[in-house]
């Protein structure tokens, strides 16, 4: 064996153990990866819900109730019409509430608020709330998602 | 910055240039019998796989009674790769367990326990008792019918030690009987409190075996003209590299059998249902729960489950504090050997009468 040779050989050996290296590490990270990535639970989509009684709820008020896996708002307008709206503050992700002092909807995390309508009136909401639809047969109030 | 300015910052704030030079000047022992040396990494690499897999099982895996065999169907047949990683934890566990066994029994034939290295074999059998201590936790949590069985079988031994008996079965159990509060509890050991108490053993283990070295067995010593001269290998990279080799090689086992044999996971724990035919216990304890079928109901007048478990119980001592025991002369240790021995056979013993009891 030859001194020119030497290098020659120690470099194919590293590249040997490189690859080893490489190979055992990429069969390690990329089942892990996988494995982190949770995976899709479809979601049955609520395109209505019912939000209790309409008399229940004076003027002036408002219920929190769950709308599929999230919440939503329907409130009574001093007014005494009906309106509901996504109870996930567009800030972030905190549920709002209603406040009769102030006549709107308020979110505590940041003090967001929200006028009769959804508009985001004051404070960092960037959006207003999205809109429902609500409608009360019988004594029932009932929530439908917008199409 | 250019790589020796990195050296020199972290240097100064971390002495790792000494770590390296002291690495680099390591050296082991190299003789007939290295061959053994290996299983002591071997088992702290199975650790480290179980440390890894673990917390990934933790994602999604659910510790309630209701929740816990569901989420950990969910892992194994709807989460990407999640089969692979649960049969490799269980997998894993057994090679671990069979992996430290081996340690032991190599460390006690080849008398690596003498002076100066008694706290090394201490803290290593420490880490044995831990390991069965996280098999057996574990063994509960997929909630299954199994294990639930083996569970109450196992508590219930804990019931004939004397005196501290009724208050160990309770304190095990969280309660009279093994219900979602068992299995609450043994999360919370398999979790937190064991893999605490292991990773402090771990790093005073290994500090002792860096500061000792590996130790040269006294046949070798003596057939070397002078103790300095038995051959040996750098650590850096002989015997790393074999190291390295050795952990690839127990990789791809590992994955071998969890693809081609992957552990099942049986039917859901039903408290309220008869206990299924061949309920026992995992391969390791089968020698315990042969050798109480082998027990009189009384011996000399004591319950013979009492004795049984006592003497276990000395056994274990026995072995935890044998370099302190065990003399230093030739004599003694030919009564180490042959004590090793005898153990070894009566566990194996017992361990094959249970499986040929058990195969149909």
């Amino acid at each position: 064996m030859t001194h020119a040779e030497e290098p020659a050989r120690r470099g194919v050996l590293n590249w040997l153990l490189g690859l080893w290296g490489g190979g055992v590490l990429a069969s390690i990270v990329y089942p892990v990866a996988r494995y982190l990535a949770p995976p899709d639970i479809p979601e049955a989509a609520a395109l209505s819900t019912n939000a209790g009684s309409a008399q229940a709820l004076a003027p002036n008020s408002g219920r929190v109730v769950p709308f599929g896996a999230r919440p939503a708002i329907v409130i009574r307008t001093p007014a005494g019409e009906l309106r509901a709206f996504s109870a996930t503050c567009t800030h972030l992700d905190c549920t709002v509430q209603y406040r009769p002092d102030l006549q709107r909807i308020w979110c505590a995390c940041h003090n967001g608020e929200y006028d009769l309508n959804g508009r985001n009136v004051a404070g960092p909401p960037p959006r207003p709330l999205d809109p429902y639809d609500a409608n009360v047969t019988g004594d029932e109030i009932v929530i439908t998602r917008r199409a | 910055m250019t790589d020796g300015r990195w050296r020199a910052w972290i240097d100064e704030r971390f002495p790792l240039d000494d770590v390296l030079e002291s690495l680099r000047h390591k050296r082991v022992p190299h003789h007939r019998y290295s061959i053994w040396y290996y299983f002591g990494g071997m088992t702290l690499f199975l650790f480290l796989i179980q440390v890894g897999t673990g917390a990934l099982l933790l994602l999604y895996y659910r510790p309630s009674a209701t929740e816990a065999y569901e989420s950990v169907q969910f892992i194994v047949s709807r989460v990407p790769f999640g089969w692979l990683v649960r049969s490799i934890h269980a997998w894993a566990a057994n090679l671990m367990v069979a992996s430290a066994f081996a340690h032991l029994f190599s460390v006690l034939f080849l008398h690596a326990y003498r002076r100066p290295r008694e706290l090394t074999w201490i803290s290593g059998f420490l880490l044995l008792l831990l390991t069965l201590g996280f098999g057996f936790t574990g063994y509960l949590l997929p909630w299954n019918e199994v294990s639930f069985f083996a569970t109450r079988v196992g508590t219930d031994i804990a019931a004939t030690v004397p005196v501290v008996g009724e208050g160990l079965l309770r304190f095990l159990r969280g309660g009279d009987d093994v219900t979602g509060a068992t299995l609450t509890r043994l999360f919370g050991f398999h979790v937190a409190v064991l893999p605490a108490v292991a990773t402090a053993l771990v790093a005073f283990h290994l500090l002792l075996v860096q500061r000792h070295g590996m130790s040269v067995p006294p046949s070798i010593e003596q057939r070397a003209a002078d103790p300095g001269t038995v051959r040996s290998i750098p650590f850096l990279p002989h015997f790393l590299l074999r190291d390295l080799f050795a952990w690839t090689a127990v990789l791809a086992a590992l994955a071998a059998l969890a693809t081609f044999f992957p552990w099942e996971l049986g039917a859901k724990a039903d408290p309220f249902a008869p206990a299924p035919a061949g309920i026992r216990p995992e391969w390791y304890f089968l020698w315990a729960f042969e050798t109480l079928k082998h027990v009189p109901p009384t011996v000399a007048g004591l319950s013979g489950e009492v004795v049984a478990v006592a003497a276990m119980g000395l056994g274990a001592l026995a072995a935890l504090l044998l370099p302190l025991l065990a003399g230093e002369s030739p004599r003694a240790r030919s009564v180490v050997v042959w004590a090793g021995a005898a153990a070894l056979l009566f566990l194996s013993v017992m361990t094959g009468l249970a499986l040929r009891a058990a195969a149909p």
